[in-house]
């Protein structure tokens, strides 16, 4: 019920005054995922009400783009960086290394919600690869050793 | 003695690579009484000495510190700022040293990049900003700047290389009530940042460089459209916006006019396809971002119908330049078919990674070893990767290709939007094109049957051969299959997708071969094919790979080496992650 309550505010009307009525529906997705760090199918219902585009239509576009997600994630999210510039360094025995450590893989969370693990094309720091990005904060020149020593320190934070 | 001016990088490798804490520091010995002015800028494109910071006494001494920490602020605050002794063995410039990372550079497009302070306004219009335009709005017609665009022989910078005056032309001759602009900052090559780099560098260049173009088409709306990826830029963008309309640069009667332009900012939300610029317009519109087919091009119906320009990041931030000192001196540049610089983003196996901005007409190998210092513990040059997903890779013996659009194609790559990925002996060829091939069969869109399932069944091919289960006729059903591709998809990411595959087939065949005949990877890369041994000297016994061995494939006791029985292994790579003291060796 709590949930319910939280998602029913309307967490949209900043984005909804700058773009006047066309072209809103992705701003008003990410305003939503922004806020509750996921799309749920309630807030596709009330960007329907609002908009009047179909669900469906809004779950087509939901679906198509990356950015968003229809389950929440887990409360640290390590993105590792798939980039070229990384993947030449070596991000697989990273990604390996992480799942050795927390028991999943990409797009998965723990069981006790703590840590999910993404892939993501390039964060852009392509001098420091292999990357990976824990709530914003970025780790870069990567070993397996370093990348076992950082998840021991998340897990302890 | 001047007052000292200090810069901290805080582009996004300067944060991440701990530029905030560096930038602390400096304000903490402002707090106790330190006397000095300071800033934040953007990348000067030295990425590997991050966090860089420059120290300056009015114009002409400019000092530049690398790999700085937050425990060496409190002696540079010291020693150069309150006593003007530079300490020589922490500076990277200024006193001669890589010189040749920037002498053999031209900086048009990175002018302010790393000298400017972006979020500032004030910096932007010291260093001649918004002039161009202003001369552009007082003093000239749409068709005399569309004139001077075409002299300069600017192509556009997103990749596609379309004549960007030509393109300008065809907009104005569009007929409508309402015209737009877009920036395409979308940015998809994952291994590319120079867009990044210029967006957070110096954001008012591109805004001043989309206002030029609005006032030659005749369009008084523009939209920029940032990949999500990117949230600095995003926020220096917006900012600028702001900034500028408080100047009165941005609005309505600007400088005194009867121009009107307005710049909204639209976040990307994560589909490469959306660089695209069909499926970017749709993105915008709030849809799906599915490319659809030219004709009509954005030129004669783009946003919401109406008549669109659309040019790069890059693109744009030439403009100011070009009116300033004129086409002609932007065309002295280059070579016959290509004019003016292009930005690289250098990655891989480089010495020196990060930005560098070069006239058209240089070589490959020039850019590597003069001005990147070759490649990293001088390991053997092996190919260059250009273009990302719809590129190719150039091999070491074609290093003397000159960067130009036609000497490039040439060789099966293309010029792309500039982020070139620098491969060593321990690369291998394959496992890069199933990489790529592995991206742009994701980010299809879907839309066309070849694009979809064509590039499904190449990947599978591929995984099949980095697996060791290749056959010999696959080389012959990924060349047919990747031609049948190229000329059965609508847009450019279908078009291209098989590229990296072709153009690898193409120079790297013995290493395909390699992996399906002799069931080796040359590279040591692709897991399957290699043997992993045990260094019986470097082992200490400490048993963790034994315990971290999925199928009990390594015995050992503590203390005593361990070993791995060969025909229980598969290969996993899971000791080798493990293993603190490199003692398990890949062959
Ligand atoms: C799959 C695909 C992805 C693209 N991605 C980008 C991109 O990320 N950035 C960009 O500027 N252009 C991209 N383009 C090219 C644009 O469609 C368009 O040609 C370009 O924005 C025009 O600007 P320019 O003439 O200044 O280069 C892409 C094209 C395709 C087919």
């Amino acid at each position: 019920m709590e949930t319910n309550e939280k998602e029913f505010k309307p967490f949209n009307v900043d984005i909804w005054k700058y773009d006047g009525h066309a072209g809103a529906l992705i701003p008003l997705l990410q305003s939503a995922q922004d806020t509750y760090g996921y799309v749920s199918e309630r807030a596709i219902d009330y960007i329907s009400h609002v908009t009047g585009v179909p669900p469906a239509e809004i779950y087509g576009v939901v679906t198509f783009y990356a950015q968003f997600r229809t389950k929440p994630l887990g409360e640290k999210v390590i993105k590792v960086c798939n980039g070229t510039a990384c993947h030449v360094n070596g991000v697989k025995e990273i990604a390996n290394t992480l799942t050795d450590e927390l028991g999943i893989n990409y797009e998965e969370t723990t069981e006790d919600g703590k840590f999910s693990m993404v892939s993501v094309a390039c964060l852009g720091c392509c001098s420091l690869a292999p990357v990976v990005m824990v709530s914003n904060e970025t780790f870069g020149r990567l070993t397996p050793q370093k990348t076992r020593k950082l998840v021991r320190d998340l897990k302890r934070k | 003695m001047a007052i000292k001016t200090v810069m901290v990088g805080l582009a996004t490798c300067g944060i991440s690579a701990g530029g905030e804490k560096v930038y602390e520091a400096f304000q903490k010995e402002l707090q106790e009484g330190a006397d000095f002015v300071l800033r934040e800028t953007g990348c000067v494109g030295m990425c590997y000495r991050e966090v860089l910071v420059s120290i300056s006494n009015g114009a002409q001494e400019s000092y530049l510190y690398g790999e700085v920490t937050p425990d060496r602020v409190k002696r540079i605050v010291a020693e150069h700022v309150q006593n003007d002794k530079p300490i020589d063995e922490w500076l990277v410039s200024g006193a001669d040293r890589e010189v040749g990372f920037f002498d053999k550079q031209v900086r048009i497009v990175l002018r302010n990049c790393g000298v400017i302070d972006p979020s500032s306004l004030q910096e932007y219009l010291q260093s001649g900003g918004y002039k161009a335009v202003e001369r552009v709005i007082k003093e000239m017609t749409p068709e005399q700047v569309i004139k001077e665009v075409q002299i300069s022989g600017l192509r556009g910078r997103g990749g596609g290389g379309f004549p960007t005056g030509k393109k300008w032309e065809l907009t104005r001759a569009s007929v409508s009530d309402k015209k737009y602009i877009i920036c395409n900052a979308d940015e998809g090559d994952p291994g590319a940042f120079m867009d990044r780099s210029v967006l957070e560098g110096d954001p008012h260049s591109v805004l001043e460089g989309m206002m030029i173009a609005g006032f030659a088409i005749g369009a008084d709306e523009a939209y920029i459209y940032c990949r999500a990826e990117y949230p600095k830029a995003v926020a220096r963008l917006r900012l600028a916006i702001s900034q500028a309309k408080k100047q009165g640069l941005l609005g309505d009667n600007i400088f005194g006019s009867s121009f009107n332009f307005n710049i909204k900012v639209k976040e990307g939300a994560g589909a490469f396809v959306c660089g695209e610029e069909t499926a970017l317009i749709a993105s915008i519109e709030g849809r799906r971002g599915m490319p659809r087919f030219r004709p009509p091009f954005p030129a004669q119906q783009g946003l919401w119908g109406k008549p669109t320009n659309i040019n790069n990041v890059e693109t744009f931030a030439n403009i100011p330049w070009i009116i300033l000192n004129g086409g002609a001196a932007y065309a002295a540049y280059g070579t016959d078919d290509s004019k003016g610089t292009k930005v690289f983003a250098m990655a891989g196996k480089v010495k020196r990674t990060g930005l560098v901005e070069v006239p058209m007409g240089m070589s490959i190998n020039d850019i590597i070893f003069k001005i990147c210092g070759g490649i990293v513990n001088d390991k053997k040059f092996k190919a260059v990767q250009m273009g990302g997903p719809s590129g190719g890779c150039i091999p070491a013996s074609l290093g003397e290709t000159l960067i130009d659009y036609q000497q490039i194609n040439k060789t099966g790559a293309i010029m792309g939007s500039g982020g070139m990925v620098v491969m060593d002996e321990t690369t291998c060829m394959v496992d890069v094109a199933k990489f790529f091939l592995a991206f742009t069969q994701a980010e299809s869109c879907g839309k066309c049957t070849f694009c979809r399932i064509g590039t499904k069944r190449m990947l599978e091919i591929l995984e099949r051969i980095t697996e060791g289960k290749g056959k010999e006729e696959d080389l012959v059903t990924l060349d047919k299959l990747g031609e049948q591709i190229k000329i059965a998809s609508l847009c450019g990411l279908g078009q291209t997708a098989p590229n990296p595959v072709l153009s690898t087939l193409r120079y790297f065949r013995d290493e395909y071969e390699a992996h399906i005949r002799q069931k080796k990877c040359p590279a040591h890369v692709c897991s399957p094919l290699l043997t992993y041994t045990i260094d019986q000297e470097k082992c200490n016994g400490c048993m963790l790979c034994p315990r971290s061995c999925p199928t009990d494939a390594i015995i050992g006791e503590k203390k005593l080496p361990h070993k791995i029985l060969q025909d229980l292994c598969i290969q996993c790579g899971k000791c080798f992650t493990v293993c603190n003291q490199d003692a398990v060796i890949k062959d």
